[in-house]
This record gives C-alpha cells, structure tokens and sequence, in this order.
C-alpha cells in the first residue's frame, strides 16, 4: 500500500503588497481545500476523483481566478478553460471558453469520460455541458466586483494585469504605485502571469497520480484567448510517475511543455521528482515566470516556483503539512 | 552553413482501397508542395516562413484535409484548426475554430507574432483575423462535394470516420465493404483517425527548425472539439534540435504529448533524430495509430507512422528526394 500526498495552488506570482487580510482568506482556503483532498483520500477516494472535488471547491469560491471569480475577457465577460488528466493510462479531458458552467473541471472530466474526444471548446462545449446536465449559471454570477475594478484598472493601464487583490479604495495612488510595481516585477509593459489559476494535485494509496487545473485566465483577455491551463503537456499532465498542476505566464508554460517535462526528466533522465521539477523551474523557464506543484507515485510531493510567492499547500500521509504564499 | 532539409505529410491512416487515381494526385501534390519547399530553402528563406508557406500550399488545395477540403463537424460546417512553432526560442502560434480565413496557418503565425496571446479560437480567432486584415471567405468555400458525401457516410455508421476517398459512385456494396474493413482496420467502431491533416518541417541552411500543421479535425465531429493539430506539444513542436509535425489519432497523440516527445528523447536521452522518432512512435502510442515527420538541425529528416500508411514526402540538400504513401 502506497502513501496518498496532496498539493493545491491557487496561482503563482504575488502582488508584495498583498494586504494581509487576502493574504489570511487566501490560506484558509487553501487550507480548507487541503483538508477536503486529505479527507477524500483518507477514504480511498481515487486520485482522479481527489483533484476533481478539490478543483470544484476552489472554482465555487470567488477568492482565486477560477469558476466563479475569474478574471474578466476584455469584453467584460467570464472565459473558463480547465483540464484534468488521470495518470493511469494517461487519460485526459479538457474545456475552454465556458461562460455558464459552475464547475469548468467537472466538464473536462466529462469530456475525458463521456464524450469521443479529448478537447471541447466555446459553444460547443456549452452544448455538450447541456447536453451532460451539469449545473449551469448566468455568465454574472462569475463576476465579482472586486475583478470588474481590476479590469477597469488593467484597461486604464493598457495592459494585460497580472492580479493583485488591493481593495479599490485604496486606488488611485495606491492603485498607480502598485501598478508600477507589477510593471516592474515582471520587468515587462505586458504582464502574462496568469493571475491565480487554480490546481490540485493527487497520488492515492494505490499510488495513482491525478492533476487537475482550471483558470478564468488573463484579465483583460482577448475574446478566444486560451491559455495553458487548459493544454494537456503544458498546464497539466499526469502518468504512472507523477501529476503536476502549473501557473504563471502561460505562453512560457506552452513553449516550455512545464507539466509534461516534469515527467519526461523523470523518465528519460531517471531523475526523482525534486529533482526534476527543480531541473524544470530553472531550465525550462527562459525569462519566463511560473511555478508548479507535483506528486509522484511513492507518495512525494512538491512545489517550485520562480515567480515572487504562489499561493500554495500540501500535504501527505506521514502528516506532513504546510499551506504559503511566500519563500 | 548547415544543410537544408524539409519534409511534408497529408495525414496518417490511409485506406488500402484508395483508387490508383486518388494516390497519384496525392503523390503530385506532395511533390509539389515539396518543391515549393525546397525553392524557398534554396533561396534562404528562414525555416518559420518556409513551413507557413507549405502548408498555406496544403490548405489551399482541396484534396486534402485542412483549408478548402476540410472534413466537416457533425452539423455539416467546417471549423479548422493550426498551429506552428519556430525552433529559435521556440515561439508558437494556434488557432482554433476557424470558419472564415482561408489559410488558418497564417492566423496562427499572426497569433504568435502579431498578438500577446499564443493561442486564439473560435470567435475570438475570427475576429482577431478580421482585425489582421487575411483573406475570408464564405464557409461554403471550404466545404467540397467529397466532404458532403463522406459526411453522410459516417453518420449512416455513426461513428468517427476515418478518411478514405472511395468515390462515391461505388457507394452502397463497394462502400459497405470498405468500410467493414475501415471499421476492422481500427479494431473499434469509432475510428479517431485524424484523417489528412497536414503539416510540413523544415530545417534552413541556418540550423533553424520550424514546424506547421494544419486541419479540418475529425468527420462528424462535435462542434468545438480541438485536436492535436493546434496543440503546441502534441500535434506540433519546434525548438533548437528538431521540428516535428503529427497527424493520426488526435487522442493518442494528445495524450503521448507526441512531437515534444521527439525532442525531449533527444535532449533528455541524448538520441539522435532517427532513433528519438523510433522511441516514439514505438513506446509513446499504446494502442494508438499515429505518424510524424520530423527534422533536425543538422539537415536530418525522417518521417514513421504505425498507421496503415501516410501520405509524406522529405527531401535534403544533398539531392534525396521521396514522397510515399505505403510502407
């Protein structure tokens, strides 16, 4: 009998002048979303469902940019992509451009399962979540205010935002410092952080591995953009040897084929799985900022990342068990 | 100065009864296309511009499967699909979606070099083509007789159809028995043939590799179901060693993260082009039915499959020269 491990993330690269208070509602949730897997999997629920049931938890809380709290496309509206792959036989299923389904992850994994295909999109995966009877909302009730600001401030900025939760009535000089601020972290006019896409992780008893992610994506987002949240090989990937979930700039993530490449050093290499997501942070990345989280079949887990803090927890069976932002 | 080196394909998975006919117009337009190729090589033409310029050849001609000639979803429209990468930094560009632009391979080259984004689908692609100011054209322009026919065809079967071009004057026994060997041939009544998606790779006298593949998807497929095609890893992968392009069943190539998987066995085992491409067509499918071209950037090309048959053709510097279906 195999060790479970678990990690969550709810998006790397942090504002550093996150207020504490969203920096203290932030790892509640993670911690609350921990503790779900930890329970699933002390029930011997697989892996594939773990990742399933913690991703849904972190899409219905408008907190992180997933499901409801997403990041707003240009146009305003809610883009949702998500993607789901079950180690064993390397089944996979994934969505984008969702604008009334509650629970992005709980399509993908529809997809992998209940359709002939891998990949569903726009109004044709709206047709099919229809089809599937999953709960479905008006495009609102995934907008919070809190983004519809963001937006105002990204469009005035004239740039891509990589989120920072700073109430808005702290703007204006508030606002204008902290916008110089993310400008200059990313060292870059147009930031693509992708502002807190949220993933989970899972290895369960039997030593499956699962990985699931899900995002609204970038603020300020062309109408159509996908991301790498969605792209099996980039933002998530999951074999026999491991599952990883990935955040952060996503065209970095795409070229870099992060998640894929997690598994591919440990397989073509021989390396562990520190080892190979240390070697993958800093080789695969270029300038490129992102983080991961990982689990492998033995029961490890781990989290790497380059940004400035991620938003992450984990924990595996020997109790082990730690919920950050930062270094 | 390194060798040039190029090849091209127009799908994997060919129908044994293919009339002699419809193998000969192939064979001419893969040496065509070929030696489009091969001009631009020889005029130094950087490898990005020489696999665009293929495959909008490809697209534009009917006879295959991508452009005009593009298989059609279940409700009789076409919605094609692109990508490419560029081995120098390994830029990428994908589209998704597409209904209106006449050579979908050049969206994806405006994504990646024109936009913030990487990858852009459906409306939102649509309308970032209308802003780049390509050629539209009526959706109708797409759809071919064959196509019709075909469609028809697969639906009577209800299943995936996989392409074979068996006239339709020989309908009813004659396709009756073609497609029980079709259905035979796969081992399963819902083929996931990638039927005649097409791609080209190249390698300049510079040592930059570049990649490009393009397609319609699937027979009947579902509105809004992505394929390997558009996804940067699976279908399509460029970087300083190699460029790779797949086509075959899009799930299994998905899931086998097939083109990354050519490099990754280079950089990461330290095979050769010709042994990395074996690795993977042997040990990265299972069950399923793929081919690839692919060069390095030494002026290597090589193309393999385990479908039954691929439409390919390759060519180097040193005056090699073969296009093939068979074996």
């Amino acid at each position: 009998m195999g060790r479970w491990a678990i990690a969550v993330h709810g998006g790397a690269g942090v504002d550093p002048n996150l207020p504490q208070q969203r920096q203290e509602e932030a790892k509640q949730l993670l911690t609350r979303c921990l503790n779900l897997g930890i329970s699933a999997l002390r029930s011997n629920l697989p892996a594939i469902d773990v990742v399933e049931l913690v991703v849904r938890e972190l899409e219905s809380d408008p907190l992180f940019n997933s499901g409801r709290g997403s990041a707003l496309t240009e146009k305003g509206t809610v883009e949702m992509e998500a993607s789901i792959m079950d180690g064993p036989k390397r089944r996979c299923g994934a969505v984008s451009g969702l604008t009334t389904v509650k629970n992005p992850v709980s399509l993908a994994r529809l997809v992998m399962e209940k359709s002939p295909h891998s990949y569903l999109a726009f109004s044709g995966a709206e047709e099919f979540a229809r089809q599937q009877g999953v709960e479905l909302m008006q495009n609102d009730y995934f907008i919070t205010e809190d983004n519809v600001g963001m937006l105002k401030l990204a469009k005035e900025a004239n740039s891509i935002l990589f989120d920072y939760r700073i109430p808005l009535e702290t703007c204006s000089a508030g606002a204008a410092a902290a916008m110089d601020n993310p400008l200059q972290m990313n060292g870059l006019p147009i930031s693509v952080y992708a502002p807190e896409t949220v993933g989970c992780v899972a290895v369960d008893s039997e030593g499956r591995c699962a990985a699931a992610t899900s995002t609204g994506g970038l603020m300020n987002k062309m109408t159509g953009r996908i991301g790498d949240s969605p792209l099996i090989g980039a933002g998530t990937y999951a074999c026999d040897l491991c599952g990883i979930s990935c955040t952060g700039e996503g065209e970095a993530i795409i070229r870099g084929t992060l998640a894929r490449d997690v598994a591919a050093v440990m397989e073509y290499k021989g390396l562990g799985l520190q080892q190979a997501v240390d070697f993958v942070i800093n080789e695969r990345l270029d300038e490129g900022k992102a983080g991961l989280i990982a689990v492998s079949r033995n029961g490890d887990v781990a989290c790497r990342y380059n940004t400035n803090g991620m938003f992450r927890g984990c924990a595996t069976e020997d109790g082990f068990m730690e919920v950050g932002i930062w270094n």
